[in-house]
């Protein structure tokens, strides 16, 4: 089922939530709507579910408009940030729940709605807890319940409200690869809220990223992150310098004219050597050196104009060069984007 | 039980307010409690037998417990429904009503009696509307359920309010995206949710009206076998001088409402048996 987003426009008092929004997304993707708190992007997919009326615009389902359907009748899933699952019913009756509402015409007799929901205990992999409450289960537990209840009534479009927001990170991780492997086996059309980048890159076919009630840029996790339209996007999908002025660099990616020019480097492009190869490199004294793990952050200064930068490096790398601080180094960009600086981050 | 060891409880003062809180119990509670059992002890099985079946005794224990049971069951009813209309709709007055909630509380029961036995009556404000209905409430056990109903509204509406303000929003568009109706979700998601604290407001409102006694003497025509209350039958004890016969009855009467709490607190607890 394919999902036309047009022209959405939605109002809180003063604060305009989604301005002007227009998206289409193809029938069995997996989409992620990315983008910082206040960006609309759960305001767009509550929209979609028909659990928020938008001003003005219009919603269609395989084309057909749906603006004017109650959420009741849209058959859609959804999935909550904290799950929301009725905390006084079983796992079994939850998931259950969906199927035990229908009028009595299209309701599943009792040994196919213990069918149904033993089946999709499996898919979630949690068939030997059907008898338990939802407090004595973990949060990830929890998670995959809210998911089986959502698929249980068969829905034509899957929506997940920041589905690992509430998780920790490495339940975070397991559950959202769990998700794209479900997603490859059922292919039933899904859209994600997320504000976590990685996630969208590792998930979704395509993200679309928001900034304030805006789609910045949509496409798939290779074009935005590798052809960002704007530095909106370039600064929301990875740790990005600036450099105020056209960098002179062979390769760099343009847009736009000369005057007010900046030049964007993420930090893991920063290359950082002892001596200048060419004449690209900047002379640089290290600031601040700290180590994360697999990788070492190491803040600069720049000589010339006194800007701070941050590189990004492999632990390898750092040792090989033995850098310590106030050093002085010299930094070369290896990949560049130039916006004109009428966009401010 | 965590609280008897000491050491590893890292809450203080579990001491002074475990002993404060004995005592006082004792004092308010358990002591006069305790006399009134002894008192009545001074009588033989078979006299105490006598006193607490006979019939017009018998008959105010229906009157009382059944009457208690209604009231508490109607205000167990509107009471949520008030405590729902509180807490969902924004309404002009509505901290006027939220405030009018708990006049009950405060009126003197006296007074509560006298007025709703004015408003009742045959030529009343709105006993003049029942009667030719063929509808008598004042001076009738109907007036008691009455008096009793006023009595015990606040109960089920501020038990019931705080856990209606607390429902989780979005429980109730799970339920509307899984394709329940407005009743489903009322029926299956929310009402189970609301139905600990119903009970609660339902024990307090039931154990309220056993006891009260000032407004319903004034509505209640006090007739014996018909509309007279337990409370009642022990006050005129009082007045002839039988404390022992009077003690025995109230005896009966803590008992009997011990056991209707301890009842109804075991459905609450099963109730919320999700939650542990």
């Amino acid at each position: 089922m394919s999902i036309e987003v047009e022209n959405i426009h939605k109002q809180f008092g003063s604060f305009t939530a989604l301005n002007d929004v227009t998206l289409s997304i193809p029938s069995g993707e997996l989409v992620a709507l990315l983008g910082p708190s206040g960006s609309g992007k759960t305001t767009l997919l509550r929209i979609i579910a028909g659990l928020e009326r938008a001003d003005s615009g219009r919603i269609l389902f395989n084309g057909e408009d749906t603006t004017e359907h109650h959420v009741r009748e849209r058959k859609v899933g959804f999935v909550f940030q904290h799950y929301a699952l009725f905390k006084h019913m079983t796992v079994f009756d939850n998931v259950a729940f969906g199927l035990n509402v229908r009028p009595r015409g299209t309701r599943p007799s009792k040994s196919e709605i213990n069918a149904k929901v033993m089946d999709l205990l499996r898919l979630v992999q949690l068939e030997g807890l059907a008898q338990r409450y939802p407090a004595q289960l973990s949060g990830g537990q929890r998670q995959r319940i809210a998911l089986a209840r959502a698929l249980a009534v068969e829905p034509q479009v899957l929506l997940l409200d920041e589905p690992f927001g509430a998780l920790d990170a490495q339940v975070r991780a397991e559950l959202r690869r769990w998700l794209r492997k479900l997603h490859d086996e059922i292919h039933v059309t899904s859209v994600f809220v997320t504000h976590d980048q990685e996630e969208a890159l590792e998930v979704a076919d395509r993200i679309v990223v928001m900034n304030k009630g805006r789609i910045e840029q949509a496409g798939t996790p290779d074009l935005v992150y590798d052809h960002p339209a704007n530095p909106f996007v370039l600064n929301f999908l990875g740790n990005v310098n600036l450099f105020h002025g056209r960098l002179n660099q062979p390769g760099a990616d343009q847009h736009g004219a000369d005057e007010n020019a900046v030049s964007y480097v993420r930090s893991h492009d920063i290359e950082i050597e002892r001596s200048p190869q060419d004449s690209t490199a900047l002379k640089a004294e290290i600031r601040h050196i700290q180590k994360l793990g697999p990788s070492v952050r190491v803040t600069l200064a720049i000589d010339a104009t006194g800007e701070f930068i941050e590189a990004e490096l492999t632990r390898d790398v750092f040792k090989n060069l033995g850098l310590q601080q106030s050093e002085q180094v010299y930094v070369r960009p290896r990949q560049v984007r130039v916006f004109v600086e009428d966009y401010q981050i | 039980m965590k609280l008897f060891k000491r050491h590893n409880n890292v809450l203080p003062g579990f001491g002074p307010t475990m002993g404060y809180t004995l005592l006082y119990l004792s004092l308010l509670v358990l002591i006069p409690l305790s006399a009134l059992i002894f008192k009545t002890a001074g009588l033989s099985w078979h006299d105490f037998v006598a006193v607490v079946t006979a019939p017009r005794v018998l008959a105010s224990y229906k009157v009382t417990f059944g009457a208690a049971l209604a009231a508490a069951g109607i205000n167990a009813l509107f009471g949520v429904l008030v405590a729902w209309v509180l807490v969902r709709y924004p309404f002009p007055g509505k901290r006027l009503v939220d405030a009018l909630v708990d006049l009950p509380f405060a009126l003197p029961t006296a007074v509560a009696g006298i007025t709703l036995a004015t408003v009742y009556s045959a030529n009343g404000w709105v006993g003049r509307y029942l009667e030719p209905h063929g509808i008598k409430v004042a001076f009738t056990p109907l007036g008691i359920i009455v008096a009793m109903t006023f009595i015990g509204l606040p109960f089920v509406v501020r038990t019931v309010q705080p856990v209606i303000e607390e429902l989780d929003s979005e429980i109730e568009e799970a339920a509307a995206c899984l394709g329940a109706n407005r009743l489903q979700t009322f029926r299956r998601v929310l009402f189970p949710l609301l139905l600990p604290s119903v009970l609660t407001g339902f024990a307090l409102a039931f154990a309220r009206a056993v006891g009260e006694y000032g407004s319903i003497i004034f509505i209640a025509g006090n007739m014996p076998m018909v509309s007279e209350i337990t409370p009642l039958v022990i006050i005129t004890k009082l007045e002839q001088y039988d404390y022992q016969g009077a003690t025995a009855v109230a005896t009966v009467m803590l008992v009997a409402s011990f056991v209707i709490l301890l009842i109804i607190n075991l459905l609450q607890k099963w109730s919320r048996r999700y939650a542990d």
